[in-house]
């Protein structure tokens, strides 16, 4: 009996704490991401927004969240009632499991596999399925509408996302998302991050950013004035509260994603005295903080983009660029003998 | 349990159990804590206040279907890359221009779909 408990129980412990060591703290980051945008879009339009729940309304997400719980879940009558629940906790599902692999500080990682973007590119194309499932299963012409142009806009820029991912991967030589933080250490400052080799890349990989998580000026899918509310238009309650948290979840890891690949992850701008003493996960939550600062910044400025124009600039501008940089990276990397073993 | 390589992902499928957890109680405690009052008006999809009058899950436009299979080609394209870009280093010029020859072929494919108007919409 005890070595069962030390063999299997204790490091199962220790995994399921770590686990929750990242969900809690991601949910709670969520719930402040939304007071965040408010406030933020709030000061940029010369107004106050939520000051009343809380010092300076620093509560409102949860008496929010507090409300979702309490109002009622409608499921439509033609809906397809399985399908229907099942796409919103999927949404969810997904924003939190690619959490997995990313790493907070050298170490500090739930599951460091050696594919670790790979699944991470895996984790995010598989959210499209939620948003196919919820708009088919509402059977609403808004939420069918929503989903198609959702699902097409979310396919086209992950392309340009993986051909993104794929210059960043000939300068690092792996897939393990430590091993690419720490590819971009040895110049011992922020030159070394690849967001200054790759910096067109780095352009891209955040506008797709925009793009996958279906953010201004991107947010078609959910564009009120011709769908409602897109493809969650028939979600009331907590599926939709599910919906809801899934996006921001997802906008804090696409953040992630941006730190890994370009922003040096935990390294300090710096190599040298106060900026080492600050421990790496702060600056990375600082670096993921600043991202989204950007996510919300890009909302407040930009009015929304046409679908066409949203096509456009997905397939017939960041697909051949991304791909012509993919070429210029291997062929300078191959010419000049600087690949990594 | 023996496969160091499965035991890696082993925290990832606990993971997704708590994650599917912490969903899933979330939608039962709103079930128990909500006041369920449906009604056949409540009920009804969405349509500006009109009765919907047929079903939703109708003829879309073909051009989804075309990005689609678009996607399916490059995405595909790009899991090539992916092994090509980390080994890179031990395949050589051989390995090098392989692929550009590869990247060539699909470039002559993309401008032919370009020119054929398969990524325009209006």
């Amino acid at each position: 009996m005890g070595e069962i408990w030390t063999t299997y129980g204790f490091p199962g412990v220790i995994i399921v704490a770590q686990i929750l060591a990242v969900t809690v703290p991601l949910l709670i980051a969520v719930a402040y991401m939304v007071y965040a945008e408010r406030k933020v879009l709030a000061m940029m339009q010369l107004r106050q927004g939520p000051n009343l729940v809380g010092p300076w309304g620093l509560l409102q997400s949860f008496a929010d969240a507090l409300k979702m719980i309490g109002k009622e879940m409608i499921i439509p009558a033609g809906a397809n009632r399985v399908v229907f629940i099942f796409a919103p906790v999927l949404t969810m599902v997904l924003a939190l499991v690619a959490w997995a692999v990313i790493p907070f500080d050298l170490g500090w990682v739930i599951a460091d596999i050696n594919v670790g973007i790979l699944y991470l590119f895996a984790i995010s194309s598989l959210g499209v399925y939620g948003i196919i499932m919820a708009g088919w299963a509402s059977n609403s012409k808004y939420a069918f509408l929503g989903s198609l142009r959702s699902a097409a806009q979310m396919v086209s820029y992950e392309v340009s996302i993986g051909l993104v991912i794929i210059t960043v991967l000939l300068c690092v030589g792996s897939l393990n998302l430590t091993d690419i933080i720490v590819a971009q250490s040895g110049a011992g400052g922020f030159w070394g991050w690849f967001f200054v080799p790759l910096f067109p890349m780095f352009v891209i990989f955040f506008i797709s950013a925009l793009a996958e998580t279906n953010r201004a000026p991107f947010d078609l899918p959910e564009g009120e004035s011709e769908l409602v509310g897109g493809f969650h238009t028939e979600y009331s309650g907590m599926t939709f509260g599910l919906f809801f948290l899934g996006e921001y979840a997802n906008m804090i890891l696409m953040s992630a994603m941006t730190t890994v690949l370009f922003l040096g992850g935990w390294l300090p701008p710096l190599e040298m005295a106060p900026f080492t003493w600050i421990p790496g996960p702060v600056w990375f939550v600082l670096k993921i903080a600043f991202c989204l600062f950007v996510f919300i910044w890009v909302r407040a400025t930009l009015p929304r983009y046409r679908y066409d124009q949203l096509m456009r600039l997905g397939w017939k501008v960041f697909l051949p660029f991304s791909l012509i940089w993919v070429v210029l990276t291997a062929g300078v990397l191959v010419a000049f003998g600087w690949l990594p073993d | 349990m023996s496969n160091p390589l499965l035991i890696e992902y082993l925290p990832i499928i606990i993971f997704l159990a708590i994650a599917v957890g912490i969903a899933s109680a979330m939608l039962i405690a709103s079930l128990l804590v909500a006041k369920q009052n449906p009604d056949s008006e409540k009920l009804s999809a969405y349509e500006c206040g009109f009765e919907p009058f047929a079903d939703a899950r109708s003829k879309f436009d073909v051009r989804f279907y075309l990005v689609a299979i678009l996607f399916i080609i490059f995405d595909l394209e790009v899991a090539f890359l992916f092994p090509w870009a980390v080994a890179l280093g031990d395949i050589g010029m051989f390995g090098f221009w392989s692929m550009m020859i590869f990247l060539g072929i699909l470039t002559i494919g993309f401008i032919y779909e370009w020119k054929k108007g398969a990524l325009e919409w209006e």
